[in-house]
């Protein structure tokens, strides 16, 4: 495993928590918002416009003594796909995972189409991942596509 | 979701029937034809709940379970129920489900009837969901041509009309996707047939050819004629709605020269696109073709009760 870059070292100062690699430069502050880790009284260091070898810039957040649900996960993928998540316990990455998007997505997005049932009853959304390459949806309920550019969250 | 166990099965979108359980409905459709009063609904109660006024539908629908035998409940119009009120959908369908053993709606709502259908104890007919589904409509539609025609596959069907709106030629593409068609797509430019739906046709291996005007040449080879209605409300420009309202009308005289085995379909209402003279020529089918909506729906509602 290479250790030489900074992010790596920024890992290796974490006790236990999450560090969030690869996130794009422009994408950092969505990804803040998106984990609502503005509600998470936990130390947390965030990192943007950080070099890397993979993607020119980067950004990266560390947050400690907290972990992530799947379905909180499955929101990143969203926004940016080839994000990695590392578990860190005992200043050890326990778990490195890329993001991937799943076939289906429950309840995080917002169906465009105003006249679709999901917009007018207490309801939970629901799409499936048609094209995990250009990022498109269709919703479960009135069939209509939408592209990752357009998607609201709920 | 509420129901895990629904007795019968509904049905919300013809995308999800097979090529054999289509022609295994429109089978039993023409044994309902030859013999449409059967009282195998006797004991059965059946709610058709229309959120949006739909006639024909409604009574197309509500014939077939009379027909069969059984009862009905319901209403024709939201505006007398409890949803003006602002009860959901979802309580409007757990309450209903407790009288009914089937319940038929139609819904302006995209999605609705997919959603009762997760948590209705009672299967669901999907009788329109605003922009979305009509399956009943695709099924009638499809009975129509296989009678006509003898067959399903390697027909020339002709589209004409609003193709981007149009929720039963949308619906007819992805059901036909079975039946190696030849389509034609004849539509002014402001309502051509989407990209999805081309799109659709290639993966599934569908010819298809566009034209711009319908005319006496463009129809020579059709076997079926699916007319629908261009509304001024779709345009966006008002003045290509003056210029193509009337080029897409049938004429009688257009039909001299077309096959003999052509029949002109519609899924009604009409307004002006069939000239009014066509209605006594035999390649004219829209009225049977309404007709034959009740042998299909009375196998769809017994079909979902699990009856046949």
């Amino acid at each position: 495993m290479e250790k030489s870059t900074k992010s790596e070292l920024l890992v290796a100062a974490l006790e236990n928590g999450t560090v969030i690699d690869h996130i794009p430069s422009d994408k950092v502050f969505s990804v803040v918002n998106l984990l609502g880790l503005n509600n998470i009284h936990k130390p947390i260091t965030v990192g943007a416009n950080l070099s890397s070898k993979k993607m020119g810039s980067k950004g990266i957040i560390k947050i400690a003594d907290h972990y992530f649900t799947d379905s909180e996960v499955n929101k990143l993928s969203l926004i940016a796909p080839n994000i990695v998540l590392n578990t860190i316990k005992n200043y050890e990455v326990a778990d490195k995972h890329t993001i991937s998007m799943p076939d289906e997505i429950k309840g995080i997005v917002k169906c465009a189409n105003p006249k679709c049932i999901t917009n007018h009853e207490p309801m939970s959304t629901r799409f499936a991942v048609v094209d995990k390459v250009n990022g498109v949806l269709r919703c479960n309920y009135c069939n209509k596509e939408i592209s990752i550019e357009e998607i609201k969250l709920l | 979701m509420i129901n895990m166990e629904q007795s019968g099965k509904s049905l919300i979108s013809l995308e999800e029937l097979s090529k054999g359980e289509i022609l295994e409905l429109l089978r039993h459709a023409s044994e309902f034809e030859k013999e449409p009063n059967r009282k195998i609904l006797d004991g059965k109660v059946v709610a058709t709940l229309f959120f949006e006024p739909s006639t024909r539908t409604r009574l197309s629908f509500e014939t077939a379970v009379n027909r069969l035998g059984g009862r009905i409940i319901g209403f024709s119009d939201a505006s007398t129920t409890s949803s003006t009120k602002g009860e959901s959908l979802k309580d409007t369908i757990m309450m209903v489900s407790n009288y009914a053993d089937l319940i038929i709606m139609r819904h302006y709502l995209e999605g609705a009837a997919r959603y009762a259908s997760e948590i209705s104890p009672v299967p669901i007919i999907n009788a329109g969901d605003g922009a979305n589904q009509h399956p009943s409509q695709t099924m009638l539609d499809l009975y129509s041509i296989q009678k006509t025609q003898g067959r399903l596959d390697n027909l020339n069907i002709y589209l004409v009309g609003d193709l981007k709106f149009g929720r039963t030629v949308h619906s007819m593409l992805i059901a036909m996707r079975y039946f190696n068609p030849t389509f034609h797509f004849i539509a002014p430019n402001e309502l051509k047939m989407p990209n999805i739906y081309k799109e659709f046709c290639k993966e599934h291996n569908m010819k298809f050819y566009e034209h711009s005007e319908l005319s006496k040449e463009a129809i020579a080879d059709a076997d079926i004629l699916y007319m629908t209605r261009v509304q001024k409300e779709r345009f966006t420009d008002l003045m290509e709605y003056e210029r193509v309202k009337d080029t897409f009308i049938l004429r009688n005289d257009m039909l001299t020269d077309t096959k003999p085995n052509l029949r002109i379909l519609h899924p009604l209402p009409r307004v002006n696109e069939i000239e009014q003279d066509i209605d006594t020529n035999p390649k004219a089918y829209y009225f049977q073709q309404a007709k034959n909506g009740l042998y299909v729906r009375e196998a769809l509602i017994c079909n979902a009760l699990n009856m046949l």
